[in-house]
């Protein structure tokens, strides 16, 4: 290990603000990315569920044919 | 020879297959993520110019790598999707696009937060960084002329064209570094010589790599699922594999 004690890692000599800045921005848009891909999904499948249960609506609609 | 390939030109069965591989992808990227960053960040030992602000490469390496390869498999889709109109390789562009955006704001910030001790200036109009920003805005301007059009058979072809003019930029951020004298430095690790970089240190590098590649590998995969049910989502097979989803969801449920 790289490092004596939990102080020394925090620190990384002098450049931890640096190193711990890049870090947490990077892994924070990776993270950001895979929310905004999992909530398109999300979008989309509820956007087909409305279609199909439009569908639905309008195969089980009853024949106007007698009213006109 | 390439026949077998055929079958997946289909959206249905690419979808199938982007869905087999996919867990895969997630757990081989979560793994090397995971011991890259763990052995980067502790044992790696700290570099005798720099001290431990070198440790920044472990991310902004891999994430500029692999910003520059996500913009050549786009650029290889587009040129397949233009020639011979295949609707998937389209898909493929604009699935890839937003995971090199956000690879070269990586690369762009953790080179600002390591250039800041290592240079004095978070930013300086060098080649290198100023060809890596026009990256960013190129990758930007292919999601945004994606989005422009409402129909998207021509967003997907006005894309690619985006994507194939700007190739141009890919040999010009590789050689910034030897054509003008930048104060980037030049490249670490090369196919042909040796590296030159202490093996102790290289090794933690060459598995972010191989994350950030799966990673990227990952992401296209979700995003590509996710365009072919928006693109295809008047076909029955889409209705029908979303109603069978429906209903296996109702089933656990109960």
């Amino acid at each position: 290990m790289a490092f004596n004690s939990i102080a020394d890692f925090f620190s990384m000599g002098g450049y931890g603000f640096y190193v711990w800045l890049s870090y947490c921005v990077s892994f924070l848009s990776l993270i950001i990315l895979i929310i905004n891909t999992i909530n398109r999904k999300n979008k989309i499948i509820k956007m087909l569920n409305k279609r199909i249960a439009r569908q639905q609506r309008i195969k089980n609609a009853p024949s106007r044919e007698g009213i006109l | 020879m390439w026949k077998c390939l055929h079958p997946y030109a289909k959206p249905e069965k690419s979808y199938q297959l982007a869905g087999k591989l996919l867990p895969w992808f997630i757990i081989f990227s979560a793994i090397t993520f995971i011991v890259g960053t763990v052995w980067g960040l502790l044992f790696a030992p700290a570099d005798y110019q720099q001290g431990d602000s070198f440790r920044i490469i472990y991310i902004h390496v891999p994430a500029a790598m692999m910003a520059m390869a996500a913009y050549s498999s786009m650029a290889m889709a587009a040129f397949v999707a233009l020639v011979w109109q295949i609707r998937l390789a389209e898909i493929t562009v604009i699935a890839t696009a937003p995971v090199g955006a956000v690879f070269t704001f990586i690369a762009l910030f953790t080179g600002a937060a390591w250039g800041k001790p290592m240079w004095g200036a978070w930013w300086v109009w060098d080649a290198r960084l100023t060809s890596e920003l026009i990256l960013l805005f190129i990758y930007l301007g292919i999601i945004a002329l994606y989005n422009a059009f409402s129909d998207k058979v021509l967003a997907g072809r006005a894309a690619s064209i985006l994507t194939l003019v700007g190739v141009i930029n890919l040999p010009i951020i590789h050689y910034s570094v030897v054509w003008w004298n930048t104060l980037h430095q030049g490249a670490t690790i090369s196919k042909f010589e040796k590296p030159s970089m202490a093996i102790e240190m290289l090794w933690p590098l060459i598995i972010m790599i191989i994350a950030f590649a799966a990673f990227l590998g990952t992401l296209m995969l979700m995003r590509f699922r996710n365009e072919i049910l928006a693109r295809e989502s008047h076909r029955p097979w889409v209705l029908r594999l979303i109603e069978t989803d429906d209903a296996q969801r109702l089933q656990k449920d109960k």
